[in-house]
């Protein structure tokens, strides 16, 4: 079955079309790189397009704002978990970028006197935590699709080479040097080989982990379970964002803008409950804090009509805000609830939303594979699959447009230095024989178990046991499942036996990245016996500094996780109890 | 309830031309119609072949031929529909399999209106200032996500498919009419030609079938009167 696969030599590759890869591609180009794009769907259907409410750098459009102070509302919005250096480059580098997205053409909304304008934003305050600060920048609620469209504009305009529909299905590391990688062009089946010096992982997300997610169904983690395979640690993949306003029981979100413009939560005595847990923040404290302040206020028998969720209350905003600032996310409402959000309430519960972690890169993207940060040759990651680590335990709303962005560039110029330096290196004949022969056996495969049982029983355990509340119990449930479905997984067949565009392979071997990646999560959730932002322990309640002021690394050896940790760099703030 | 659910199937691995394949689904009371063809893919036919990602009508991947009229599956909810459901692809393009279609010429389209900010000044320290009243201008038309409803809808296209359609039509207009953009005369260049903007016989379809509501005979229409009032 092992044929001549099609071969490519590009200096550098990019994995992935999202906000990351399309800035790194884009200064790739402009270097005058020869590079490649590969993404699984059409770039402009990347998830950075879904993307709703804002991108924040502190341009003080409206009043005074500093980058210290988002360096420090991150940082302790990321309970303390984050590296203090990475923060610092993130709310530095934040202004020039989202500027220079204004010069590439993004539609922001305005000022009355023409600058962009900005709004409040969950967790983003003035002074070190005095008050909510208007720092998110916006185009109406679909900023994401705007920051998309403009970087995929660009990148037209500057001749990237993009590789459309081809899946990536292994990396090709040999030797301690990062050598390309194997794609699947879905149109027909073939393998291609993608020789290269510099590869750049920015595959986004593995939300779809979940039963109830944001997140779309293309974000199964490739990238990271690619890395993860190949000897790649994860880095602090315990700490997972439930974003607090979902649809109930789709998950689709509701920009966390709707709370920037003034919107409540209530329960169902019609109390704004958040009183209670952020007295100074109220409907803005960070995304964990409310998430979990809305299961206790279920838990306690305030949920709509004892059901598990609450209510997100808007009429109070009046037509005009509504129509102009929020005008997507009413339309969800309309559609996929049937209420009519100017007038009615509208029933929200938690959803799973967003990886803090990811792999492990320095602050130039550039992946480090051990403690001491030493960097694998040729390989990069930025974006969600990455951890750099901007977001530590919980990540602010809009600092992911902002991560994908600022690191997405970094990488970008730091593999075109690279590949001046370094030689297209040689990948054997055989470089994809052991991925086509997977591929193969699971196309091809008589009898087995349909994989799409199997994804659906990871995401109802990972969402019950390693959501937003977790115990050991459940943890060690869930971890052994996850040893029985890989298992399962080995024996999985799909249906469809064709060559031309086969998804029914391709979801089926999307379901091998989730479950590495439910692996590599539940083994960081049951080793960490501490609470700090998205990881919450019931057993283990507190933070513990002591014990726990550390990142986990997790590697897979033997088809089994292992972990170690590593030292979070703290600079300029000290942890303290994180209040809001 | 239980939908009786159609759909146009074609694998050039197997059959010689399309046929229609009946499944029987049951549907939940806010079900969309995304979710009546994951239920057939996930439980009775995994051959079942079509795109879709964000399963909530901002990637632009899941437009088909739904009932008649192009729409996102994911927007669309079998209520709206009733207990008949017919499925096909969008019409016009080649079928690659089933409900998949080859996008690449449309996106050929997408790319020769220049669909990008031309603006050679230096641009200053800061943002360029855009009025409230500017940004307005070109709104409806930032709002498209390169589904391919309208340019499949179009009457025009299905007779000519050198015509560069709608799609293209509407993002070009976005940077016509964005104050901060110097190409404006290039792109109408482009657009004033035999298959261009000329071929609109403002039959409404494309604005129809947009799922975003943008309303893009207006913008059509507001496009070739900037080539009239250019040469005049």
């Amino acid at each position: 079955m092992n044929g001549a696969p099609v071969t490519h030599a590009y200096q550098a590759l990019v994995v992935g079309a999202g906000g990351a890869g399309l800035w790194a591609a884009l200064e790739l180009a402009r270097k005058g790189v020869k590079t490649a794009v590969l993404t699984k769907l059409y770039p402009s259907r990347s998830h950075t397009g879904a993307a709703q409410g804002g991108i924040c750098a502190a341009l003080g459009n409206h009043e005074e704002d500093h980058w210290e102070w988002h360096m420090f509302d991150t940082v302790k919005g990321g309970d303390y978990l984050v590296d203090q250096d990475a923060a610092e480059v993130l709310a530095k580098e934040a202004i020039e970028t989202v500027i220079e997205l204004e010069h590439m053409g993004l539609p922001f909304n305005r000022t009355p006197d023409g600058k962009i304008d900005q709004r409040r934003f969950g967790g983003h305050t003035r002074n070190y935590g005095e008050a909510p600060v208007r720092r998110s920048c916006f185009a109406a609620d679909r900023t994401g699709h705007m920051i998309l469209q403009t970087l995929y504009q660009q990148c037209i305009k500057h001749g990237v080479r993009f590789f459309d529909e081809y899946h990536v299905v292994d990396l090709l590391i040999e030797g301690g040097l990062t050598r390309g990688a194997v794609a699947y062009r879905i149109a027909d089946g073939e393998l291609h080989v993608f020789r290269s010096a510099a590869v750049l992982l920015a595959t986004g997300g593995y939300g779809r982990v979940y039963r109830i997610t944001s997140n779309a169904h293309a974000l199964t983690g490739d990238g990271m379970a690619l890395a993860y395979r190949r000897g790649v640690p994860l880095e602090d993949m315990e700490f997972f964002q439930f974003h607090p306003t979902g649809i109930v029981g789709l998950g689709i979100l509701l920009s966390e803008a709707a709370r920037g413009e003034g919107g409540y939560l209530r329960n169902a005595d019609g109390e704004r409950f958040m009183e209670r847990y952020a007295p100074t923040l109220m409907e803005l404290a960070p995304r964990d804090v409310i998430s979990r302040s809305m299961y206790l206020e279920i838990r306690q028998g305030r949920g709509i009509d004892g059901g598990d969720f609450v209510h997100l209350d808007l009429t109070h905003l009046g037509r005009e805000v509504i129509d102009r600032k929020l005008p997507d996310i009413t339309e969800f409402v309309r559609v996929y609830q049937g209420i009519e959000p100017i007038t009615e309430q509208v029933p929200v519960q938690p959803t799973a939303h967003y990886a803090m972690g990811g792999v492990p890169t320095d602050l130039h993207a550039r992946v480090v594979v051990d403690e001491r940060n030493t960097v694998l040759p040729g390989l990069f990651a930025a974006g969600e699959c990455a951890c750099v680590s901007v977001h530590g335990a919980n990540r602010l709303g809009t600092n992911s447009l902002i991560d994908i962005l600022v690191f997405g560039r970094r990488a970008g110029l730091e593999m075109a230095r690279y590949v001046e330096g370094n030689e297209l290196p040689d990948v054997p004949l055989t470089a994809h024989h052991r991925v086509e022969d997977e591929l193969e056996l699971l196309r091809t495969r008589r009898r087995g178990e349909n994989p799409n049982v199997i994804r659906a029983e990871l995401q109802s355990a990972m969402f019950d046991e390693c959501g937003v509340f977790r115990t050991k119990k459940g943890l060690q449930h869930v971890a052994r499942l996850i040893e029985h479905l890989k298992l399962r997984y080995c024996q999985a067949r799909v249906e469809d036996g064709g060559k031309v565009f086969n998804t029914d392979l391709l979801d089926a071997w999307e379901v091998g990245y989730l479950l590495d990646c439910a692996e590599a999560t539940v083994a960081g959730a049951l080793a960490r016996t501490e609470s700090r932002g998205g990881h919450f322990r019931e057993d283990y309640p507190e933070r513990d500094d002591t014990n726990w002021l550390k990142h986990t690394l997790t590697y897979q050896a033997e088809g089994r996780p292992f972990l170690r940790s590593k030292p979070v760099t703290i600079t300029r703030f000290q942890p303290k109890p994180r209040t809001y | 309830m239980q939908v009786d659910l159609r759909i146009l199937r074609y694998d050039p691995e197997r059959d010689k031309k399309p046929h229609w394949e009946r499944y029987r689904v049951e549907s939940g009371p806010m079900d969309r119609v995304l979710d009546l063809l994951h239920t057939v893919k996930w439980e009775q036919d995994g051959s079942l072949t079509f795109r879709r990602s964000c399963a909530h009508g901002v990637c632009g991947s899941d437009a088909m031929l739904i009932n008649g009229r192009n729409r996102l599956a994911c927007k669309i909810r079998v209520d709206q529909l009733g207990r008949k459901v017919s499925v096909a692809p969008l019409p016009g393009l080649p079928v690659v399999k089933d409900l998949v279609v080859d996008m690449e010429d449309f996106f050929a389209k997408y790319r020769s209106v220049e669909p990008f900010l031309i603006n050679d000044s230096p641009a200053p320290p800061r943002e360029r200032l855009q009025s409230q009243e500017d940004r307005e201008r070109y709104d409806d038309t930032t709002k498209c996500i390169l589904c391919a409803a309208c340019t499949s809808s179009c009457p025009s296209f299905w007779a000519q498919k050198s015509y560069v359609g709608p799609a293209a039509i509407v993002n070009a207009h976005r940077f016509i009419f964005d104050s901060r953009d110097e190409g404006a005369d290039e792109r109408l260049e482009i657009l004033a030609d035999a298959d261009g903007v000329w071929r609109c016989r403002t039959i409404f379809n494309c604005s129809d079938a947009c799922p975003r509501g943008i309303n893009i005979t207006k913008a059509i229409l507001e496009v070739s009167s900037a080539i009239v009032e250019r040469r005049v």
